[in-house]
């Protein structure tokens, strides 16, 4: 039956769009025909800032790149300035940048598994999700300071060495968490209602995401093996055994919304694996290259990434050889994530675009720069 | 293949409107003319042991006398990687790449958005990123910030 076309507006203040995201539908009853994401609300011009500071002094902005996984914008960043100015990092620093990236990662995906049982209308999980983040939360705090924005990285290695006790702290946690993974599975993974929900909406085929640059658990989710710490191994990634979990169409379809969020819960457990590894390998040394004050990279220019939670953060900074960037372009992977939602979202239900998107798990920050 | 090959293979189709630039510090590039970069990507996005299907980034940059677009394309195939840069008179136009990689469709409104480079059949030239009354475009190094917006002062 044809009936009246009716445009909605959803968001940008929505609790349901993760942050100040707009969506303007246009429906048929309760039927998405279009949906065409908004974006830019918070925009703060990062680039531009870059241009105006030196290299050291972008690092606390990369902080609010990705508010959700700090450590890995900080990480990203400085491999792109090292990479330009040639440092060698050292290897202590490696280990320490790979702890905290991947307690990030953890840290991060934990929100996203509490967000998803939010959209379906379950209220515990984020409950859970947030209790053992805290606990990584304390483990930053007790390294840097800070429990949101770490501004912990620095151009050629980390800004302090671990504290005492961090290792042992950081195993305990890891003793406590392992166990809890495998609750969060009983609690939502394989709950009936949320499957039910969460399968087969939202299918992204592998050339689509491709095709739109999407990148992290969003394009393993749809079963393509691929993972910058595995596939153009950075840091010392290459001395840890984990698995790149893809979407198998366990339950559902392969690139649905249910096997995005597997893809994620199953990297948790990698990311438990590859800290375990690096807490027992990690050497003894210094934890920063010498960086002068004064600090000009020759002219040039590279282009880095890097694989953060919500995939491929990328770096592109031109150099003139002066102490500021002429151009630090920013390419993060969540303005790629939603740019493929119109796409995915056509002709499904409102409340199942809800979960789609909540499935792409964009960070609006990231998005608006 | 390495970027130096890949040249090579662009050249022997395109001849003189491709110039290989080695950089010694970072990444070197590939440098088209601006009438030719239509079949160029398409060249190097359906040639089978090119296979650019990635366009990892794309961006512009602003330099005194020109515009530079960047493109850093990724094979997910073959695992190669090229950056490819065209460039032109700051009013000129650079033709869309959208048809070719979809996902520059988002990248090239944005680098209309914050630089002015404009795209030549683009489906949906529009800004992106700042409101659509917003007059001028931040990344560009002569920008001028603006003293008031809709009648708020927003002087730094």
């Amino acid at each position: 039956m044809q009936t009246e076309e009716m445009m909605i507006n959803m968001g940008p203040q929505h609790p349901s769009t993760h942050g100040v995201l707009r969506m303007i539908l246009r429906t048929d009853g309760e039927v998405v025909s279009e949906a065409t994401p908004n974006i830019g609300y918070l925009h703060r011009g990062l680039e531009k800032i870059g241009e105006k500071l030196n290299y050291h002094q972008f690092m606390p902005y990369t902080d609010r790149i990705d508010y959700l996984a700090a450590m890995n914008c900080n990480m990203a960043y400085a491999m792109a300035v090292e990479k330009l100015a040639a440092i060698e990092v050292p290897e202590r620093a490696q280990y320490i940048r790979v702890i905290m990236a991947e307690f990030n990662r953890i840290a991060s995906h934990l929100v996203f598994f509490g967000t998803s049982g939010l959209e379906a209308g379950a209220w515990t999980p984020i409950v859970y999700g947030f209790r053992e983040r805290e606990t990584i939360l304390d483990l930053f705090e007790m390294t840097c300071g800070a429990r949101l924005t770490y501004n912990y990285m620095r151009i050629g290695g980390v800004s302090a060495d671990l504290p005492d006790g961090f290792i042992r702290k950081a195993e305990e946690f890891l003793d406590y968490f392992e166990p809890k993974v495998k609750e969060y599975n009983n609690l939502l993974t394989y709950n009936r209602i949320f499957i039910n929900r969460m399968v087969n909406i939202g299918v992204m085929r592998p050339e689509l995401a491709i095709a739109y640059g999407v990148t992290g658990p969003n394009l393993r989710g749809s079963g393509v093996k691929w993972d910058l710490r595995k596939n153009e191994s950075y840091s010392v990634y290459d001395k840890f055994e984990f698995e790149v979990p893809v979407g198998t169409g366990e339950l559902g379809t392969v690139g649905d919304a249910w096997n995005r969020y597997r893809v994620r819960m199953l990297e948790i457990e990698q990311s438990v694996k590859i800290i375990r590894q690096a807490l027992k390998q990690i050497p003894q040394g210094e934890v920063k290259a010498k960086v002068g004050r004064v600090f000009k990279p020759p002219a040039g220019e590279v282009y880095v990434r890097a694989e953060n939670p919500r995939g491929e953060l990328g770096f592109y900074i031109i150099s003139d050889g002066s102490a500021n960037p002429y151009r630090l372009r920013i390419r993060a992977p969540s303005f790629n994530n939603i740019s493929v939602a119109s796409e995915i979202v056509r002709n499904t239900m409102i409340a199942d675009m809800v979960l789609i998107l909540g499935s792409l798990d964009v960070v609006l920050p990231e998005i608006d720069r | 293949m390495n970027i130096q090959e890949i040249a090579d293979k662009l050249k022997g189709r395109f001849g003189d409107s491709v110039e290989f630039v080695p950089v010694a510090t970072g990444d070197s590039f590939i440098m088209v003319k601006r009438e030719s970069l239509i079949p160029e990507a398409r060249f190097l996005h359906e040639t089978p042991e090119l296979y650019f299907d990635s366009l990892m980034c794309l961006t512009g940059v602003d330099y005194p006398d020109n515009f530079t677009v960047v493109y850093h394309l990724f094979s997910t195939r073959h695992l190669h990687k090229l950056v490819l840069k065209v460039s032109g008179a700051k009013d000129s136009l650079v033709q869309s790449v959208s048809g070719i990689w979809p996902t520059a469709n988002w990248f090239e409104r944005e680098t209309y958005d914050l630089l002015g480079v404009k795209f030549d059949n683009h489906p949906n030239l529009t800004r992106i990123l700042l409101p659509d009354d917003w007059t001028g475009h931040p990344l560009r190094k002569d920008y001028q910030y603006p003293k008031t917006y809709q009648g708020c002062p927003c002087e730094i």
